[in-house]
């Protein structure tokens, strides 16, 4: 602090308030929910100790290769599953869209227009964009009357609300805009010359796109699917609501014993949580170096 | 070049119509759906128009009580906004600097954005529950009848809920200044300063109206994010609920268009807002311009 004081006195102190939020919300909450997994509880109240059974309760039958896969790893294995197919999805939907902003939109006006369309719903409610799929997907929704009129099927389509189909669909109108601003922030910044060199030289379109646009997008691939793998990874409202809340989640899981009071078994599947998602965040740096684009 | 109008040109227009109307289709459809007749459900056809289920929402008859919570949304979405502008310039301007911290707190911030919200959640109502049995044990311990007798929670919109929803807008605002200072040209800066000008009168008459139109931004993320926000704010917003948490709360039990003219209200207001904003941002640069 000294140190700090004089070196920039009147500058620096300005950071203060903003540390003093992320020290007392953030940093203080995360170590807290470290310490408190390995405490002991009852039907009222959390006790001080330094026990691993929140842990192995989790991993309970885990090892016991004859049964059937425990619940635990069922239910990371359903939200990878989750996260691979909307990352899939988010990432081919906004590389177009993207893409079609940066390359085929000419003026800096309409691609703001553009852009700001595309941005809009992200300042709304994530609650009521997923309630709107219900008068399309419901049993008696537009999409199933469509079927049913048209005669391409006989029976109202189930699986169209309340399933894994509608939990992705969900997940993908929420969060493409994840992966549309850090790769339209990567195109922009391409050399429009290095484009006409290849074109020039008689890349054709598909050429330029594959070996030239995608390449120098990747640390903005890489952004946006960091983004949307963690905001999938720690969900438990839209695979709540889309799922109809039978579909298990491990936010879900956090969620519950919160309301059971279980509050360190609850820590320990957030220390779990968090370090998976940490994991898959430094794999996907190594890929690119991201002090180079900042 | 690419940008000649060739088929390519027109695939990909008639994909980004297609996203559009994705983005949108559904939401124009609840509005379209909260002004079904009386005796409409929750899908289509619609019986008749009329603004009867508006009308029974402001009644409030079958939907827990929406106007206070409506209220709270407001209330909170505004302090929100206020203190996300006010720490995050400032903490902008302490960026352009490195200072004792700086990387740990660059790092807090990336780190917050892509901590699952459900963590922090649980985090800070550990913290709080913490709190609140220190504060009853110091109570009884040192016989302070004010904590003995009304002390109940240190949980509330305001305390935890706040904080919670901070750790959520603050980085898009310091990513925003970010963006800003690095556009930044210093030289008018440095020239208030040589004429004199002390640092307070150069970041009022100099670097704020440069600023301005991007702090309309910041502002229009910190309250958007706020009144929106639910998977943060769901564990420790104490006794009263947001807007959010309600209408979550709704999804498993209204079974009539009261919800959609709930869902059309809330998004006329965070249209409003939108609207608001964008018009203040252009007045801004064109006044600068």
């Amino acid at each position: 602090m000294m140190k700090f004081l004089k070196l920039k006195p009147s500058v620096g102190l300005l950071s203060i308030p903003y540390s003093l939020i992320f020290i007392f919300f953030f940093f203080i909450p995360l170590a807290l929910t470290f310490i408190i997994s390995f405490w002991d509880y009852n039907e009222y109240s959390i006790i001080p100790d330094f026990i691993f059974e929140n842990y192995s309760y989790i991993f309970k039958d885990c090892f016991n290769f004859e049964k059937d896969l425990c619940v635990t790893f069922k239910t990371y294995l359903s939200t990878f599953l989750f996260c691979f197919v909307t990352w899939f999805f988010t990432l081919i939907i906004g590389f177009f869209v993207a893409y079609f902003l940066a390359f085929y939109v000419s003026s800096i006006t309409w691609q703001i227009v553009l852009f700001l369309l595309c941005t809009i719903p992200f300042w709304t409610s994530n609650v009521i964009r997923m309630i709107s799929w219900i008068p399309l997907l419901g049993r008696n929704g537009l999409i199933n009357d469509f079927l049913l009129s048209t005669g391409l099927a006989d029976a109202p389509q189930e699986w169209l609300l309340y399933s894994g189909f509608s939990i992705v669909l969900a997940f993908v109108h929420l969060y493409t805009l994840f992966m549309i601003v850090p790769i339209f922030n990567s195109m922009m910044r391409i050399d429009k010359s290095i484009i006409e060199a290849a074109y020039d030289n008689g890349a054709n379109g598909v050429q330029i796109l594959w070996n030239i646009i995608v390449p120098l997008c990747k640390p903005g691939i890489v952004i946006g699917s960091i983004f949307v793998i963690t905001v999938v990874m720690g969900d438990f409202i839209t695979i709540g609501i889309m799922g109809g809340q039978q579909i298990p989640s491990i936010g879900k899981i956090i969620y519950v014993e919160m309301s059971y009071l279980q509050l360190p078994a609850a820590a320990a599947n957030a220390v779990i949580l968090l370090a998976l998602t940490l994991l898959i965040i430094w794999i996907m740096t190594k890929m690119i170096d991201i002090r180079k684009e900042l | 070049m690419l940008n000649k109008k060739n088929k390519t040109y027109y695939v990909c227009v008639f994909f980004f119509c297609l996203f559009v109307l994705f983005l949108y289709g559904p939401t124009f459809t609840i509005v379209l759906l909260s002004f079904q007749g009386p005796n409409g459900g929750l899908t289509f056809p619609l019986n008749g128009l009329s603004t009867y289920w508006f009308e029974e929402l402001w009644r409030g008859g079958s939907v827990v009580d929406i106007g206070s919570a409506f209220k709270r949304s407001i209330i909170l979405g505004v302090i929100v906004m206020v203190l996300t502008v006010l720490l995050s310039v400032s903490a902008g301007l302490a960026f352009r600097k490195k200072f004792w911290g700086s990387d740990t707190l660059f790092f807090a911030t990336v780190a917050s954005l892509i901590v699952p919200s459900i963590v922090l959640s649980l985090g800070v109502a550990l913290q709080f529950k913490l709190l609140d049995d220190f504060t009853k044990w110091l109570g009884s311990t040192f016989d302070i009848n004010y904590i003995n007798e009304f002390f109940q929670t240190t949980l509330g919109m305001f305390s935890s809920g706040l904080g919670a929803q901070l750790t959520w807008t603050l980085p898009f605002g310091l990513l925003i200044m970010f963006a800003v200072f690095n556009r930044f040209d210093k030289s008018y800066e440095e020239a208030a300063r040589d004429l004199g000008a002390t640092p307070w009168k150069t970041f009022k008459e100099v670097v704020f109206p440069l600023i301005a139109p991007s702090i309309i931004g910041i502002a229009l993320f910190g309250f958007t994010l706020s009144y929106d926000e639910l998977a943060r704010s769901s564990q420790v917003m104490g006794a009263g609920n947001t807007l959010p948490l309600e209408l979550k709360g709704l999804t498993t039990t209204v079974t009539t268009p009261v919800i959609y003219a709930l869902g059309t209200v809330t998004t006329f207001v965070s249209f409003s807002v939108i609207g608001i904003s964008i018009a203040c941002y252009i007045w801004l640069k064109r006044k600068k311009g």
